[in-house]
């Protein structure tokens, strides 16, 4: 076992190597430099040297690399060019409330999906599969940041029931009351639609291939009861239903951006649209490095608990 | 006549004997695709779609898509205006059609260059093993370490907007998946008989990639490129939604959404309708791409 989590641990640091540099090059790719946005229109070519100088940029790629990744290291991802602020100070309260918005869309998504995917797994009417099925294709082809726009329409505009942007009065994720509850229905709903989808219908196929197994057979013909059955096949089931709903749990955070925009929740993926739309690169290339970073740290956790569920997997 | 002599004549004039042709694999898989109902009218109603937008210039009056401040945003079933008008009076269905255009394009091209490029890192990786394919499929690793849509986002907010930057974003995103798709079809395919049989043969690894590897890798690449097509046509207006895309007034469905937006207290129906046709060519796209798989499931 130890084993086992040192090297998926090892294939992990590659990885986010490659992660930093693609985040590293963000910057280097649009057009001009990052310090286009702090030099002034009419400064003149030594200006501008000078500038660069100052920040660093006149020197090779690859020192800019080394020296970027040596201050990340240490927790620093430089400066906002909008704020002046550290972007780490700006991201950590964004992250905050993104995490609250997933968490809730997170458990919408699997009660959801397991529960769709189970029936329809199990169910012996073709119609309750049929239902299931359709929810899914729809699921996964649906622009979500629409779904949102159309439960505003409904729920904000027609019936007047729930807020449709922002988070209420609370500023920071600890002001966050019971009362501003009703804030979080819309976007969670929204953001839980894709991984809801592909988790019902991921469910079904895995619990209907595990059916077709032989050892179904031979615990039915050894006498044992329906439930015991289902118990088994789910088990049997669940390291493929686990990988693929850890997967969307991680997926889910790179597209809360659209489901931010739309809801104006003040997250990563809202603090992402800003970057972009005023051009700050040291914030886009912070934002964007956190939650990658995050994303691969989560699918080394779920690389972690499939073990739990299928002892095999160390072995191999 | 002698009997010998009558039989010669018998099979001389005997009408030849009908030999069935034997169709082949592709036959198969049209003959399926055919068959399949859900597959079959989702290709018409994709194909009404790609049609409209393709003569968009020839069905949609050029007034129709001037602006008229006295006719904002009016109702669904309006006169002259089947389904109403956007939020500077232009016709919505005729700027649902010209929207067809660059949607459609930003959903396509991408799957076909991520087809082109993944499919050909995949089979080159998959057919050399070894080093190269180490270095392809960590590579490839590497960009799977990223969600898909914030890496569209990130590439295209850094790239700056513009279709072009969109369409580089959208092919970055979608080659590492078709990538794999392709290297584990070669991998799968380089170990059996005919391949060694062919290399025995002397023939040159061009020869057996064209003529053997790529015949039977051609079909995943293509059934798993297909089912990208939908996705990328979600993220495409996704990135226009967030103003990366086409610049006003150039029509695009995720564009629309964005500008529609504004007037969703006012006009709500108008503003959902270019989200619904995203979602209908999507679904299509999602069925058709199934019902293709099923279909080139059968053995030649």
């Amino acid at each position: 076992m130890l084993l086992y989590v040192l090297r998926r641990a090892l294939a992990v640091v590659p990885i986010l190597f490659g992660v930093s540099v693609i985040c590293f090059s963000l910057v280097h790719l649009g057009p001009g430099d990052a310090i286009n946005a702090i030099t002034p229109d009419n400064a003149t070519p030594e200006v501008i040297a000078a500038i660069r100088k100052a920040y660093g940029f006149d020197r090779p790629l690859p020192i800019q690399y080394f020296d970027w990744l040596g201050l990340v290291l240490s927790g620093n991802l430089g400066t906002s060019i909008l704020t002046g602020r550290s972007v780490a100070a700006e991201i950590v309260p964004a992250a905050l409330h993104t995490s609250v918005l997933a968490v809730c869309a997170i458990c919408v998504s699997l009660f959801a999906g397991l529960a769709m995917g189970m029936l329809a797994g199990f169910a012996r009417q073709r119609w309750a599969d049929r239902l299931v099925s359709s929810f899914a294709v729809l699921g996964v082809s649906v622009p979500h940041y629409w779904m949102g726009i159309v439960l505003v329409a409904v729920f904000s505009v027609k019936l007047g029931l729930l807020p449709a942007m922002g988070m209420g009065p609370a500023t920071a994720i600890s002001e966050f009351g019971l009362n501003d509850l009703k804030f979080i229905i819309l976007p969670a709903l929204t953001l839980s639609l894709i991984p809801t989808a592909i988790i019902a219908r991921t469910t079904r196929a895995t619990i209907a291939e595990t059916r077709k197994n032989d050892f179904v057979q031979t615990l039915r013909s050894v006498g044992l009861g329906r439930r015991r059955i289902i118990w088994h096949v789910t088990k049997n089931a669940a390291p493929a239903i686990l990988t693929v709903s850890g997967l969307q749990i991680a997926q889910l955070l790179g597209g809360s951006i659209l489901v931010e925009t739309v809801f104006a929740w003040p997250g990563t993926g809202y603090l992402l649209n800003t970057a972009i739309t005023t051009r700050d690169l040291p914030l886009l290339q912070g934002t964007i490095l956190v939650l990658a970073t995050f994303f691969v740290l989560m699918n080394f956790i779920v690389d972690m608990l499939q073990p739990l569920c299928d002892p095999r997997i160390v072995r191999q | 006549m002698t009997g010998i002599e009558a039989h010669v004549l018998s099979i001389e004039t005997a009408e030849p004997v009908r030999i069935r042709k034997r169709r082949g694999y592709w036959w198969a898989v049209w003959r399926r695709l055919l068959q399949d109902r859900v597959a079959m009218s989702c290709a018409c109603v994709l194909v009404i779609i790609i049609a409209a937008a393709a003569l968009a210039p020839l069905i949609v009056p050029a007034q129709a898509m001037k602006n008229s401040i006295a006719h904002r945003l009016l109702p669904i079933l309006s006169d002259g205006h089947i389904l109403g008008t956007d939020e500077l009076g232009r016709d919505m269905l005729g700027r649902l059609v010209y929207g067809g255009r660059v949607s459609l394009l930003m959903g396509i091209l991408p799957v076909l260059v991520a087809m082109l490029v993944g499919g050909t890192l995949g089979i080159f990786a998959g057919f050399t093993g070894r080093f190269i394919n180490m270095l392809i499929m960590r590579l490839v690793d590497v960009f799977f370490a990223f969600p898909s849509v914030l890496l569209a986002v990130g590439l295209a907010g850094a790239l700056g907007s513009g279709a072009v930057n969109c369409l580089i974003a959208l092919s970055v995103v979608l080659t590492p998946a078709i990538a794999r798709v392709a290297e584990a079809a070669t991998t799968q395919i380089r170990s059996q008989g005919f391949i060694e049989a062919a290399v025995a043969t002397g023939a040159s690894r061009f020869q057996i990639i064209t003529g053997h590897v790529l015949s039977n890798v051609i079909g995943p690449i293509v059934t798993y490129s297909s089912s990208q097509v939908s996705l990328a046509i979600v993220l495409a207006s996704g990135l226009s939604f967030l103003g990366l895309g086409v610049s006003p007034p150039t029509a695009d469905w995720g564009l629309m959404l964005n500008t529609l937006r504004q007037s969703l207290y006012v006009a709500p129906m108008n503003a959902v309708l270019p989200g619904l046709i995203i979602l209908i060519t999507s679904v299509c796209f999602n069925l058709f791409s199934d019902g293709l798989r099923s279909a080139l499931d059968v053995k030649p």
